[in-house]
């Protein structure tokens, strides 16, 4: 159906794409909504990780016994997605698709060096995280294409997600994961990237907005990565 | 879709939110909309038995689902639902705008966690703004809330 529609978007839990539809900023000519699509909801363990398939909520990753046991990073991070109410709806597949540079799952999926899987009637595919995200709410996804499933490796201690937000559950202003000797910030280039945890800041120009300041952001990475490194 | 137990067909326009749709279509306005982009918590609802925002869906995605609205948590003469009934006691509301989307969310709150600690407690309320009680009221009644419902 994708690849048969011009300028057709995916709505899947539709935190993100509703509030632009909303507000007129995305006006996409079609939406093919894939919440009926049966058996697209498994959270299951797979070569040694946990693979989350497209139509799993964020809410259901949280409560996941395997993902907890298999990739407690994930769910760590997942619980910094604003509320439970819009993990409720919000799928992990679906931010990463969505590839906000401010938000949590893209940079966990780089710093455990997971993938996508993408499908269309040409056939499927996978995509290293490394290769998914291209810029500011774009990814290496065709037109045609649906995110199907995203895999994450088990997570290696030691692991954390810590970030800084102006309220609970806003988006963050500068956030780092951890995974082993992996780490990559999110909220401070259009697309979350991997960093030296020696030297974070090294070659990032973060924008500045009312919030925070380029300034303010790079301090918050030092800051932020000195407490990841020190759990 | 099924909205407080009873059948109604799902809006013609594809376009139609669902927060618009239960309030426009099916008059139930209990269901307030401040923010329309996800963020207030006004428009809370349970879908399927878990709190959502309404105004993230679309009404046709309700289609074959269970709505529950403020209105379908107690009948009319009807004794309060244990969360109204705490939000009443402890005077968890000053203008109301903001109540219906407290009350939904802290029911689905409870029966995720029946009995929250005081940390889960504001977790479990952030993702609702009130701008009148300063909240401290609205803590208390989670508390009581969580009480009565045993």
């Amino acid at each position: 159906m994708l690849a048969s529609l011009k300028d057709a978007k995916v709505l899947a839990g539709g935190q993100s794409l509703v509030p632009l539809l909303n507000f007129r900023l995305a006006r996409p000519a079609h939406l093919v909504d894939i919440n009926r699509i049966a058996g697209l909801d498994r959270i299951y363990e797979r070569d040694g990780g946990i693979a989350v398939q497209a139509l799993a909520r964020q809410s259901a990753v949280e409560d996941s016994d395997v993902a907890k046991r298999v990739c407690p990073l994930v769910v760590d991070a997942v619980r910094l997605v604003a509320h439970r109410v819009i993990r409720n709806r919000g799928t992990v597949c679906g931010s990463l698709a969505h590839a906000d540079p401010a938000s949590e799952l893209p940079a966990v999926l780089l710093a455990l060096d997971g993938h996508v899987v993408a499908r269309s009637t040409r056939g499927e595919r996978t995509i290293a995280a490394a290769a998914l995200f291209n810029g500011v709410m774009e990814t290496s996804l065709a037109e045609d294409e649906l995110l199907v499933e995203a895999w994450f490796p088990a997570s290696a201690a030691p692991f954390a997600t810590v970030e800084e937000s102006r309220r609970h559950g806003d988006f963050a202003l500068a956030g780092a994961v951890r995974a082993g000797d992996r780490l990559a910030l999110f909220g401070v280039a259009p697309t979350p990237v991997l960093a030296d945890p020696n030297n974070p800041t090294k070659g990032l120009h973060p924008s500045g907005d009312l919030e925070a300041s380029p300034e303010f952001r790079l301090h918050l990475i030092k800051v932020l990565t000195e407490r990841a490194f020190a759990a | 879709m099924k909205v407080n137990g009873i059948w109604y067909a799902a809006p013609l326009d594809a376009r139609r939110l669902l927060s618009d749709h239960l309030r426009h279509d099916l008059g139930l306005t209990g269901t307030h909309v401040g923010c329309e982009h996800g963020v207030c918590g006004c428009c809370t609802v349970l879908f399927d038995g878990a709190p959502v925002r309404s105004c993230l869906m679309l009404a046709v995605q309700a289609e074959g689902h269970d709505v529950t609205t403020i209105e379908g948590l107690a009948q009319d003469g009807a004794p309060l639902h244990p969360v109204q009934q705490a939000f009443h006691e402890c005077h968890g509301l000053q203008c109301g705008f903001c109540t219906p989307g407290f009350v939904m969310s802290v029911v689905g709150l409870l029966q995720q966690k029946p009995n929250p600690s005081a940390h889960e407690i504001d977790e479990g309320i952030s993702g609702n703004l009130c701008r009148c009680t300063g909240y401290a009221s609205i803590r208390r009644a989670v508390a009581r809330a969580a009480e009565l419902s045993k």
